[in-house]
């Protein structure tokens, strides 16, 4: 249109805009304390000497006080806190397995887990979204009650029983794929290969919530005025219903899977154990494991501020697909 | 700010106090079938004219207000079929000695790993222990029973007590939080985000393997895990109670804090709070089922649901999946019964607004 005015009001919205993300920003800081200190007051609770753990049974006593001196562990745990904290930011905070900075152990995982991840958010969007839609406009047809209980059970099936159970099916007795692991990247036939089984099993978990919110907003929407007088005026139903409804059901819908996403980069830490996927959920449960303390902590520090990121972007992204939403 | 809030539009108010108009006691309650799962809070008088008062004092306080509940759950299949399936695992953990004919550490060397047959209903495990003994001991641990150690037990499973747990922390601060608002609200709230920020299944490993496996500290790690959860509903809803008019009696006659907490927002919020309880429980048994299947459920020979599952898909390959199936069955069974009778629930309380 290009009247000042709106001008105005959009260079004012901009601003609030940066405003909020940049406090969203420095909110970061003290949520990063918290979970840090959090994480760290948790595994100092585990009993044992972290520095024979580091080093093993039959180290000497002398590279055990040397180990001491060096990650600050004959120091009070204030100091020990701020030691770690400094280290993993410098990068020099090491996995006590992989002898390797924390961070780029993480992040070489990545690869898997976003694979493994995206697929799986990809096919349950393929399914829940128009499964969703259509148990809303056909609402108590038998659609309706099929894809609800389908999706109850996504909600309340283990992942490793539908996991065990497509092994068993697929590996076991047809022999068609693979039981487990990881064959390479994505794009090549044998990695597709070891893809399907988590792939539609971490779906499975994933379709179900965005089948339930994509029907209830739906539901919600199409009771509005503005889908009556759309349908009072004689506009087809299929426009009614992607157009006038789909668009306004869209907000839940989105806060749902921006939290799968922000979710994903976690990995799904059952289905990559199940599936002996080399994801970050399954290195997060090794160094739990292991008591790798410095990666346990790195790991969890890293997945969760991803997380909260992840979230920040989704928020903002809201500004773009509803106008409505304002920042303050 | 853009303001999530874990509630749909109709469901935040209180939802048992317009219900007993409707929910006459014996009555097989027939409300108008208007009831879009979410249709829109009514305000004020309810349509139909209120029950004649003598039907309401024949059952004074608490056995009324039964009635009343029972009356919500029996008028919604889903939510029946829900009861039915978790009346089922209490009954078969209540009276396991009963209805078992092996001990669930008793081992038959000569028939590890077998198939259903009839004198193993479910089949055995790699050890030759009846699964189906295993199963209904294991729904003790879950549903009724909280080994403290050795000797020591309470009444009340694991995963009730971990829910109970995180529902009195959970609420408190989600009381406060809500009804005093400003930096105690925005302190609490944003350290309860960033607990919620960390990734769950990993904040429960990484406690229960600092504290060690044990039932008790499964119910610590489930509080901690669930508190930030039911805090921001709580708070969610106090923030809507705190503005009605019987609240602001309560301070007008100077009530404590305390009093105004638990006494008037509290009750007030119940009904929310109840049914997502009741979703609570079945995430802690899940929960509780993959510690054990990672390896942190209660120590080896007690029958843990989880840990049975692990133990049993090393078999997989080797063509006996009995062994995992039965307890997978189990854990998803108590699960989607939980989730019926909440969803069951929410959906009948919902037509009364």
């Amino acid at each position: 249109m290009g009247h000042p005015p709106s001008q105005i009001k959009n260079t004012v919205w901009e601003n609030r805009l940066i405003n909020y993300t940049i406090r969203r920003l420095l909110l970061l800081i003290p949520l990063l304390i918290f979970i840090s200190a959090m994480i760290f007051a948790i595994l100092k609770l585990t009993p044992g000497d972290p520095a024979v753990i580091l080093l093993g049974e039959r180290a000497t006593e002398e590279s055990i006080e040397l180990t001491r001196e060096k990650y600050a562990l004959n120091k009070p745990l204030h100091i020990q806190y701020v030691k770690m904290m400094t280290n993993f930011f410098t990068g020099e905070l090491q996995s006590i397995y992989y002898k390797e900075n924390v961070i780029t152990v993480v992040l070489k995982r990545m690869v898997p887990t976003l694979e493994l991840g995206f697929t799986a958010l990809m096919l349950a969007l393929a399914v829940s979204i128009p499964a969703g839609i259509i148990s809303a406009v056909k609402r108590n047809s038998f659609f309706d009650y099929a894809s609800m209980t389908t999706a109850l059970f996504g909600i309340s099936i283990p992942v490793f029983f539908t996991g065990i159970l497509l092994i068993f099916l697929f590996a076991v007795k047809l022999r068609l794929l693979p039981a487990s692991g990881y064959g390479g990247s994505m794009f090549t036939l044998e990695g597709i290969r070891h893809l399907i089984m988590p792939a539609f099993v971490l779906s499975f978990t994933l379709m179900a919530s965005t089948t339930r919110i994509t029907r209830s907003s739906m539901l919600d929407v199409l009771k509005e005025d503005y889908v009556r007088t759309a349908r009072a005026k004689g506009v087809r139903e299929s426009k009614v219903i992607w157009k006038h409804a789909f668009k306004n059901a869209l907000m839940p819908i989105t806060t749902n899977v921006g939290n799968q996403i922000a979710r994903l980069f976690a990995g799904a830490v059952l289905t990559e154990t199940v599936f002996a996927w080399p994801g970050v959920g399954r290195l997060a449960v090794n160094a739990i494991f292991r008591r790798d303390e410095p990666l346990v902590f790195g790991c969890v520090l890293i997945l969760s501020v991803i997380y909260v990121v992840v979230n920040l972007m989704v928020d903002l992204f809201y500004g773009a697909i509803n106008p409505r939403v304002r920042y303050e | 700010m853009v303001e999530k809030t874990l509630l749909e539009p109709g469901k935040s108010l209180s939802q048992e106090e317009s219900a007993p108009r409707y929910a006459a006691p014996g009555e097989p309650s027939s409300p108008p079938v208007s009831g879009e799962p979410s249709s829109p809070p009514v305000s004020g008088e309810p349509s139909s004219p209120p029950l004649p008062g003598d039907v309401m004092a024949e059952h004074p306080g608490g056995l009324r207000k039964m009635k009343e509940a029972m009356g919500i759950l029996l008028s919604s299949p889903t939510a029946v079929t829900g009861l039915v399936i978790v009346l089922f695992w209490v009954f078969v953990a209540l009276f396991a000695p009963y209805i078992t004919a092996y001990g669930p550490m008793e081992q038959d060397w000569k028939a590890p790993n077998q198939g259903p047959s009839m004198a193993h209903p479910l089949g055995t495990d790699e050890l030759g222990r009846d699964i189906w003994a295993r199963l209904a001991y294991g729904a003790r641990i879950v549903l009724v029973i909280l080994p403290v150690n050795e000797k020591i037990w309470l009444p009340g499973g694991t995963a009730i007590w971990g829910v109970l747990a995180a529902l009195f922390v959970g609420a408190s601060l989600g009381l406060i939080s809500g009804y005093k608002g400003g930096w105690l609200d925005e302190i609490i709230m944003r350290l309860l985000d960033a607990m919620m920020s960390i990734p769950v299944i990993l904040l429960y490993l990484i406690i229960v393997a600092a504290l060690g496996a044990s039932a008790v500290n499964v119910v610590i790690a489930i509080a901690i895990v669930g508190t930030p959860g039911v805090a921001r509903l709580v708070r969610s809803l106090t923030l809507d109670i705190r503005t009605r008019d019987y609240v602001r009696a309560a301070e007008t006659r100077g009530e404590s804090l305390f009093y105004i907490l638990f006494m008037e927002i509290l009750p007030n919020a119940k009904g929310p709070i109840i049914i997502d309880a009741m979703l609570r429980v079945g995430y802690a048994i899940f929960a509780m089922g993959t510690l054990g299947f990672l390896g942190l459920g209660m120590p080896p020979p007690s029958p843990d649901w989880g840990s049975m599952v692990a133990k049993g898909r090393e078999f997989i390959l080797v063509g006996s999946p009995w062994a995992s199936l039965w307890p997978s069955i189990a854990i998803a069974s108590l699960v989607v019964g939980l989730n019926l009778l909440a969803d069951g629930l929410r959906e009948e309380s919902m037509r009364y607004q």
